[in-house]
């Protein structure tokens, strides 16, 4: 049993290493591929020579990253089939569908495109290479939206059947898994979080070239197309992180109570705007927090748009209560009942296996016809206690209001910028702007960081929602091995992020010196 | 077809031109090589096998050691 912790905890230790280390870059590409393609836009419509070179600048800058990033997601394929081998079979093609598209449309989009866009300078019309640019922008968010299906139909499993035969989840509807609601919020949730942390590094890039007075105009330029994506970005992110608490408080309660610290609920829920969790071993259900500022009634209302209706906390849930909005209690399934319901299913599941063995046609229909019945709950079977469902409260919290508190941050930055862009451009080339401006970048990717630990983390126990917990999902594979290889992915990914760095802070450094809006070539 | 062979050559002129002309994209082409082969010429062949295909010969086996895995009763 110790030796599974280990697994488990290194496993997702190592799988939260690489995910973050990928989703550095990965939204840096998303959002830098729609500024150079406004900023080819606004090139090829005014004809000024000046946007050509401030393209290709933040072009180069697109380029180092997409290179640095490239195959980095690769590792996580790898692990699955490694440490989450019974995770990688139960899921079957359903996972392995929008892999593939994803791969394709990576493949033939951005590396066809990409090539056109980097060496089709002057080699083919104008109008070509601004497709292509536009295209390549296209293509990485496409290649996002498919990784980001696999991931919602984890947190929200539908359009499949199980089958106890094959042991996996067959799809039976493929638009209901490309179409579940988590993957489409997931989506534009995701993708407008990276307009705004590409704006945001656009404006700091752009920053230190006003610290250092080079490249003014270029720069100033850059800060107006980089706030507008960024302000387009953050608001819609707000929007639909609004529809992702929606649907995350029907689909996935415990994590909604989770990151607000909610041990039990009320109706007329307040929101905790800024808290501090008191230490785990003082924290009670009824009395958590060791300071907070509330915005009264503010959760019920901003989940069910509604200042009375009951939130449900840790315990509500666990105890299977809710309540109307007259105060009348509602009686739903206790997760000790779920637990019942999931061991009736891995009965039947075994019940199916020894009818397998025994080649006895009529008792497998009968145990597959249970395994059917009770499948709803059966990761709930593998669970211990009721407890073990519930998530790390304080790092789901933390990530949530961590995430809120930056994005707040960076509207109004947002704000601010373009209100000096417009108004008073001398105070964006004053120090303290700029060093603002700089600091923000370091901002707005713990804010990205932050939204996955909470999307990731807010569900555990769960690898596939109700249905498998982490702890079934892992391989049975030595702890020793995993520690190697997360030590090693440690080494390899420091050492990559530090050659992304440097690159990127040498061709800052030397472009900025030469005249970004007249490049030489 | 002469259009044909047009396009190709000046597709393939494009890449061509383009690879010789890079000069931060040799470095940027360095670390991807460098990266895919520690990737796949060490992470993946030496460390990150898939321990179904490795330990079973078929899809009905790996299946039924998901099944035995799975359906083991919780201690």
């Amino acid at each position: 049993m110790y030796d599974l912790i280990g697994v488990v905890d290194w496993s997702r230790a190592q799988f939260a290493l690489t995910a973050m280390y990928h989703w550095l870059f990965v939204p840096l590409t998303i959002g830098l591929a729609l500024i150079i393609a406004i900023m080819e836009t606004l090139y090829v419509r005014t004809g000024q020579e000046r946007w050509k070179g401030i393209t290709k600048f933040w072009m180069t800058l697109f380029g180092i990253n997409f290179a640095c990033g490239i195959a980095t997601g690769l590792i996580l394929e790898f692990e699955f089939g490694t440490n989450w081998s019974n995770y990688s079979w139960f899921v079957g093609d359903i996972f392995g569908a929008p892999l593939a598209i994803e791969g394709l449309l990576a493949f033939f989009m951005e590396a066809t495109f990409v090539a056109v866009m980097f060496f089709g300078w002057n080699k083919v019309s104008r109008g070509f290479h601004l497709a292509s640019t536009w295209l390549t922008a296209l293509g990485v968010s496409l290649s996002a939206l498919w990784i980001l299906v696999a991931n919602a139909w984890m947190q929200h499993p539908v359009g499949m059947e199980f089958d106890p035969a094959q042991m996996r989840n067959v799809m039976s509807d493929f638009w209901t898994v490309a179409f579940n609601s988590f993957a489409i919020n997931k989506f534009m949730h995701t993708t407008f979080s990276a307009w705004t942390l590409a704006g945001v590094f656009v404006i700091g890039v752009s920053s230190w070239l006003l610290l250092r007075k080079r490249n003014i105009s270029a720069a100033l330029s850059s800060i107006k197309v980089g706030a507008w994506v960024g302000l387009a970005g953050i608001v819609l992110t707000l929007s639909t992180g609004h529809g992702s608490a929606a649907l995350v408080s029907r689909v996935q309660p415990m994590k909604l109570a989770a990151m607000e610290g909610l041990y039990r609920g009320k109706a007329g829920q307040d929101l905790v705007a800024i808290g501090v969790l008191k230490p785990e071993s003082n924290r009670t259900p009824d009395d958590p927090m060791a300071f907070s500022i509330d915005l009264p009634k503010g959760l019920s209302y901003l989940i069910y748009s509604d200042g009375e209706h009951f939130v449900p906390g840790v315990y509500d849930l666990i105890d299977g209560i809710s309540l109307t909005a007259d105060g009348d209690t509602l009686r739903g399934l206790s997760y000790a009942e779920k637990m019942e319901i999931g061991r009736r299913a891995q009965d039947a599941l075994r019940d199916y296996d020894n009818a397998r063995k025994a080649d006895d046609k009529e008792a497998m229909d009968v145990a597959a016809a249970a395994v059917k019945e009770n499948f709803a709950y059966f990761g709930y079977g593998y669970l211990p206690t009721p407890e073990a469902a519930i998530p790390n409260v304080a790092l789901s919290f933390y990530s949530f209001h961590i995430m809120v508190i930056a994005g707040g941050y960076l509207l109004l930055l947002f704000i601010a910028v373009l209100f000096f862009c417009y108004r008073k451009a001398e105070i964006l080339k004053r120090p303290w702007m700029c060093w603002i401006g700089i600091l923000s970048i370091a901002v707005v990717w713990i804010c990205s960081q932050a939204g996955w630990v909470l999307a990731e983390v807010g569900r555990q126990p769960w690898v596939i929602q109700d249905l498998m917990p982490t702890s079934a999902a892992i391989s049975g594979i030595p702890t020793y091995s995993v520690k190697l290889t997360f030590w090693m992915f440690a080494a390899i990914f420091t050492g990559l992020l530090i050659a992304e760095i440097s690159i990127m802070l040498r061709y800052i450094s030397s472009a900025s010196k030469s005249d970004i809006e007249n490049p030489k070539h | 077809m002469v259009s044909l062979k047009n396009f190709f050559r000046r597709v393939a002129d494009l890449y061509i031109d383009g690879f010789r002309n890079m000069t931060i994209g040799r470095s940027l082409w360095l670390l991807i090589i460098i990266k895919l082969v520690i990737f796949f010429a060490v992470l993946k062949l030496f460390f990150f096998p898939d321990v179904l295909a490795t330990h079973y010969p078929d899809d009905e086996a790996r299946a039924t050691a998901v099944r035995e895995a799975l359906a083991s009763p919780v201690e």
